[in-house]
């Protein structure tokens, strides 16, 4: 039998598994990995020095290009770091609407992750059934911001525009008969809320049917069980956070440890998993996708009653209604120096950090007391999880180098930043 | 803030007395500062001693306060030349010198508590060597490693002790640090495929730096520290 040596093995940037520009160099002992060498930075725009040269409102679009599948998570760490620094109050309902898309966010990102992963280790199916789903949240994202991804729907003081009386429907066209195309319009025809609401119906039906297509796959098992296991005393050394930290039995949500916005005021409960390997992690993800959707649902119950404002009514830092400009200075300068200079904020730092469902994601900010941040800093989840990736691919083979990408959930978006 | 931080804050003071100095907020979080010869003892303090129990380092990351406070606008007085679109700027000169001013250079730290539910900050200048170099604290939090190479890569700051300090956000082959403030925001070279020699080439790059919106400082009433809590700062 010839010997086995072992090899370096350059895996990515151009590989289908390696979820964007990920750039893998591994050491490899026949198919044993000893050692994995994530390279970064194929991605790196340099996010945080933009952000130095522009006033703040104008930033707000960068945070979308982050991790650029859970768009308003971003962006809500990015304009709760400035709320702090400015003290402004957020008005309740404009809470309510923020947590609800948190929520809407973090399920469109564990259905991408979901059908990414699934379709990494050899589960098609999972990733039509994740988008037939991914597609309905997009177009709640449109209906508020206009587009479907890159939002820029939250602004410091609140959001943008309060949620809108009509969804946007499907068109009549010659290849759609009229039955589909009132089928497809059925849950279109009220408010957002009324989609939202259906939506939430549903979705505990397409979970199940996800669950059932894996959960007691014997070879969906046999790919992520004892794999990439992390003890909790590693989890947190390596600086874990969100489902990786939780997959590990560690108990810590900020949602209901360190609750910002409405979070206190929600019913939902945190699953946490036991052995900390790709599996539990994936247990972890999946009762996450169900514990959103009651979050959604006592959102859109509490948003139906309580009609109000959106946004902060100081408009130092929040455009003057278009109607008032029409006949007042004062607004009419408001709105000039708001949208040529921007707004000073005070000297001083501050960290915010929101439950993104990546894990922690945290904005430092200093301040010194211009109209640009000083120094802004993307503490993202991703980045911490990749560093990891050598230790949780040690003495595994080299299928499960794609189990283990998989299981991080990493976009190169925050990674690289 | 908050009692639970004051009680933190008291106990931080009895443990480190002088080494570690507060830093006032305006927005409830605790800061401190301290001399970069006593991070590391500071550090594994803070993670092992039972009172403090941070046993997770969210993030380091580098500062560069070159420039802290200046702008490009004067808002204090009325001038009679008229206001300037700050596109003019004055030329960059790299730091050659073998000194900087000693607090140009940072290094900040949040750190976490998982089983008392606290965050904490932790600011260590580099002081004026050039390159700024400081301990690493990949030992003490592993986790520190990517968030150190982040460092040394956009900031050149050193890390002494950290295993493995490579370039990691960065072109292979790149020069100086970029997130410097002295780093011009179009960077020093641009690259294109020269279809003669059948490969990428760099060249020094070819666009204006330009300002849109001129960088201002306001002074205002409503933030002013005579108004604010004085628990706060």
């Amino acid at each position: 039998m010839a010997e086995i040596h072992s090899y370096t093995m350059n895996f990515g940037p151009q590989h289908p598994a390696a979820h964007g520009v990920l750039r893998l160099v591994l050491e490899i002992e026949g198919e044993v990995i000893q050692k994995a060498d994530p390279h970064i930075g194929l991605l790196h725009r340099a996010t945080e020095k933009l952000v130095e040269s522009k006033p703040y409102n104008q930033s707000i679009g960068y945070m979308d290009r982050l991790d650029y599948v859970s768009m308003m998570s971003n962006e809500h760490a990015y304009v709760m770091a400035i709320e702090k620094l400015l003290g402004v109050e957020v008005p309740e309902r404009a809470q309510y609407i923020r947590v609800m898309f948190d929520e809407i966010t973090r399920i469109l990102n564990h259905l991408m992750w979901l059908g990414a992963h699934g379709l990494d280790i050899g589960a098609m199916t999972m990733f039509l059934y994740c988008f037939r789903e991914r597609e309905d949240l997009m177009d709640c994202y449109e209906a508020v911001s206009g587009t479907r991804m890159h939002a820029t729907y939250y602004r410091p003081g609140g959001v943008y525009r309060d949620l809108p009386d009509s969804m946007p429907k499907y068109q009549e066209s010659r290849f759609r008969k009229p039955q589909e195309l009132e089928r497809m319009n059925a849950a279109r025809e009220g408010s957002i809320l009324d989609f939202i609401e259906a939506f939430t119906d549903r979705f505990p039906g397409c979970v199940d049917e996800y669950e059932t297509l894996l959960t007691d796959n014997r070879i969906w098992k046999q790919r992520t069980v004892n794999i990439g296991v992390v003890t909790p005393e590693r989890a947190m050394q390596l600086g874990f956070s969100g489902p990786m930290l939780r997959g590990s039995g560690v108990e810590w949500d900020l949602r209901k440890k360190q609750p910002y916005e409405v979070y206190d005021r929600l019913d939902f409960d945190i699953p946490v998993g036991v052995n900390g390997d790709c599996y539990d992690r994936y247990l972890v993800r999946v009762e996450e996708l169900r514990q959103s959707n009651r979050i959604i649902r006592q959102c859109v119950n509490w948003l139906r009653d309580n009609p109000g404002p959106v946004i902060a009514g100081d408009h130092k830092i929040t455009p003057p209604r278009r109607i008032e400009m029409k006949d007042d200075m004062e607004s009419l300068i408001h709105h000039f120096k708001l949208f040529t200079e921007g707004y000073c904020v005070p000297e001083g730092e501050a960290y915010a950090a929101v439950e993104h469902p990546k894990g922690e994601f945290g904005i430092y900010m200093i301040s010194d007391g211009a109209n640009k941040p000083y120094r802004v800093k993307i503490r993202a989840p991703g980045f911490a999880h990749l560093s990891a990736m050598s230790e949780m691919v040690q003495g595994h083979m080299l299928a499960d180098v794609v189990a283990v990408i998989g299981t991080q959930d990493i976009v190169f978006g925050e990674v690289d930043r | 803030m908050s009692e639970r931080y004051e009680t933190l804050a008291a106990r931080i003071d009895e443990r480190f007395g002088d080494q570690m100095r507060r830093v006032p907020s305006s927005c409830g979080e605790l800061t401190y500062e301290l001399d970069k010869d006593n991070l590391h003892d500071i550090a594994t303090a803070l993670r092992n001693e039972a009172d403090f129990g941070f046993e997770m380092l969210m993030d380091v990351c580098g500062v560069d306060y070159l420039g802290y406070g200046s702008d490009e606008w004067t808002t204090s007085d009325a001038t009679d030349s008229g206001f300037s679109r700050g596109v003019e700027r004055e030329p960059v000169i790299l730091d050659e010198s073998d000194e900087f001013d000693a607090r140009r250079f940072a290094v900040v730290y949040h750190l976490l508590s998982l089983q008392h539910n606290f965050r904490l900050r932790l600011r260590v200048f580099t002081g004026s060597s050039n390159p700024p170099i400081i301990k690493s604290v990949v030992d003490i939090w592993n986790g520190a490693n990517w968030f150190e190479r982040e460092a040394f890569d956009l900031y050149g700051i050193l890390f002494e002790g950290h295993p493995d300090l490579r370039r990691i956000l960065t072109d292979y082959g790149f020069i100086g640090h970029p997130f410097r403030k002295d780093f011009p925001l179009i960077g020093n070279v641009e690259v294109s495929y020269d279809a003669e020699q059948g490969r990428v080439v760099y060249k020094p790059v070819s666009i204006e730096p330009r300002t849109l919106v001129p960088r201002v400082i306001r002074d205002d009433n409503r933030y002013s520290a005579d108004l604010k809590d004085p628990v706060d700062g």
